[in-house]
């Protein structure tokens, strides 16, 4: 083959060099690397100004016995990925099944739904201030009750995850619904032959050739459920109830104390759980690939 | 469309109803947020505050709109959000699309690993690698022309490198998908002409990768003008921030006016909204050519 046995002149290298240098060192510079001090300051109590001096793991101690908001934010960022991917992204699913069929005004319906995804989470927050605040807000005044949605610690985080739901569903939606539109229709037709009905065709038929949209759809919601920020920090800073993991790591710089370490190792934490998901995610993405 | 779908015999179908009235309703509960942010926004704070946000109105007026325009000073945050967002996405896609060049149509060694690792970075969270990225910021110097704080930390270039390098992973890879899909042909054809690396790239492929660029732009706009946490945890000057960690500046230290709150949603919703009805097919085509193989 020609492209096998083709020769660079010094220019293609020199270009390729440049160009793909740069490329790795801004990749390496400014999201590797940081990832992997991360790691390293993690295991010392820094304050950003001092010396740095290693202390082990006693971050991680301190973080699951002595500072509260941790495991707060821990259950908070499970119910959020267990409300995402429970109710959110079934919805989402759902809506695509519903639209990929020939119907009137679908394109209507389509853009409703998504035009949330194009919103700032920070938006999302502002907005959902208004239908869920305890004085003026509609959802008090439609329904008679006096509850503080966003105040009470009981409810407040079932409430942000309502909004940020909202969102979801779009996000879900488009990627399925691009999904559906690639299944070959022969293959439903041929169920409709062989007597299946609606449901059946679709649990039986379709919903097994999506493996690829699923596992894509998965890495969202983990990834959605574990970038979750701006949302709570729009509406109350993260809080009083509204604990995240991610709101913790930024607490710890952007507070008045720095704690450069201990921040660290919550980042650890929250980089362990997503790089489980990033390797299912990229071992699917690049699986049989041999080029 | 011209017919409607043929139906099976021809019958009215009571399921087919049912179907756009749960469609309609879902879909009319989704804008209702947005309906009630406008509504909300047109309203003045008195009469909400006596009425609540679900009532009938006895005035309405523009006057928030017109505070968040000019005492918020909205018009200098879109400018910053400019700013930073114009160059982060020009580079962002041209130094993605020329490695995705390099990856997908020259046979580079380590190309494989390149584009897993550059993708695998696109998806970490951002907390992960925030707070060596904030102590490295304040440690970079720069030279007052480029940034009056004199480092990378709150400065307008920290934040386009940082838009670059967090979106950089997934243009690569959606651009190195889409390359692929470019009949090799073409490639060949050009080397017996003895073109270079650079005319190929930019000359041959780039003219081809129009739609995958415009999709992408469209999505990376929307991100990169809704960041919210890089512009709060890397600068510090409240009048550098871009647009939508500004709207934070609009809630008072003790009282929060929500109208003007509204008001100010509304106008920075506005621009990615706008991008979305214009250019809805990009948008839809960006998030979805992430997730189908090309």
């Amino acid at each position: 083959m020609t492209a096998k046995t083709r020769r660079y002149s010094a220019r293609d290298v020199t270009v390729l060099v440049a160009g793909l240098g740069v490329a790795i060192v801004v990749n390496v510079g400014l999201v590797w690397g940081p990832t992997l001090a991360s790691v390293g300051l993690s295991a010392t109590d820094w304050n950003g100004i001092g010396p740095i001096e290693w202390i082990g793991g006693r971050n991680y101690e301190d973080l699951a016995g002595t500072y509260p908001p941790f495991w707060s934010a821990v259950r908070n960022n499970v119910l959020w990925l267990a409300f995402l991917g429970v109710v959110a992204t079934p919805f989402g699913l759902f809506c695509a099944v519903l639209l990929d069929r020939r119907l009137r005004m679908s394109r209507v319906y389509q853009s409703a739904l998504y035009m949330p995804v194009v919103l700032s989470l920070a938006v999302v927050g502002f907005i959902a201030q208004l239908v869920f605040s305890s004085d003026y807000g509609v959802l008090n005044a439609v329904s008679g009750l006096h509850v503080d949605w966003l105040g009470d610690r009981a409810v407040n985080i079932w409430v942000v995850m309502v909004a940020a739901g909202w969102r979801h569903v779009g996000y879900v939606m488009i990627i399925y619904l691009a999904g559906l539109k690639a299944v070959d229709p022969a293959l439903k037709e041929a169920a409709a032959i062989d007597g299946a009905n609606e449901r059946q065709a679709f649990f039986r038929v379709v919903f097994p050739t999506l493996r690829p949209v699923n596992v894509i759809v998965l890495v969202i919601t983990v990834i959605e459920a574990l970038r979750a920020f701006d949302i709570v920090y729009a509406i109350n800073k993260g809080r009083n109830g509204l604990e995240l993991l991610s709101v913790l790591v930024t607490e710890n710089i952007v507070g008045e104390a720095s704690r450069i370490g201990f921040g660290s190792a919550i980042a650890v934490i929250l980089l362990v759980i997503s790089l489980g998901f990033i390797v299912t995610y990229l071992s699917q993405l690049f699986r049989g690939e041999e080029r | 469309m011209t017919a409607a779908p043929p139906a099976p015999g021809g019958r009215v179908r009571p399921l087919r109803v049912l179907l756009h009235v749960f469609l309609a309703l879902v879909a009319l509960g989704w804008l209702l947020p947005l309906a009630l942010a406008v509504y909300a926004s047109l309203r003045p704070y008195d009469e909400t505050a006596r009425l609540g946000y679900f009532s009938l109105p006895e005035r309405l007026t523009l006057g928030y709109y017109g505070e968040a325009w000019s005492q918020a000073e909205l018009p200098r945050y879109y400018l910053n959000t400019l700013i930073i967002v114009i160059p982060a996405l020009v580079v962002t896609l041209l130094l993605a699309s020329f490695t995705a060049f390099a990856i997908a149509r020259l046979r580079i060694p380590g190309r494989r690993t390149l584009l897993i690792v550059f993708t695998a970075g696109n998806l970490l969270p951002p907390q992960v690698l925030i707070t060596p990225l904030y102590t490295l910021y304040t440690m970079v110097p720069l030279p007052a022309w480029l940034s009056d704080s004199q480092s990378l930390y709150d400065s307008y270039l920290g934040l386009i490198l940082v838009h670059v390098a967090f979106q950089f992973g997934f243009c690569v890879f959606v651009m190195a998908n889409f390359m692929r899909t470019i009949p090799e042909e073409i490639s060949e054809a050009a080397l017996v002409d003895g073109a270079s690396v650079w005319k190929r790239y930019w000359r041959l492929t780039m003219p081809l990768c129009r739609p995958v660029l415009a999709a992408l732009a469209t999505l990376q706009f929307t991100w990169m003008y809704n960041d919210f946490l890089w512009a709060l945890v890397l600068m510090s000057s409240g009048d550098k921030l871009p647009v939508t960690s500004a709207l934070n500046n609009l809630r008072g230290q003790f009282f929060t006016d929500y109208n003007l709150l509204a008001a100010g949603s509304v106008l920075v919703a506005l621009p990615t909204l706008i991008v979305f009805q214009l250019l809805h097919k990009h948008f839809v085509a960006g998030l979805t050519l992430g997730s189908t193989k090309g």
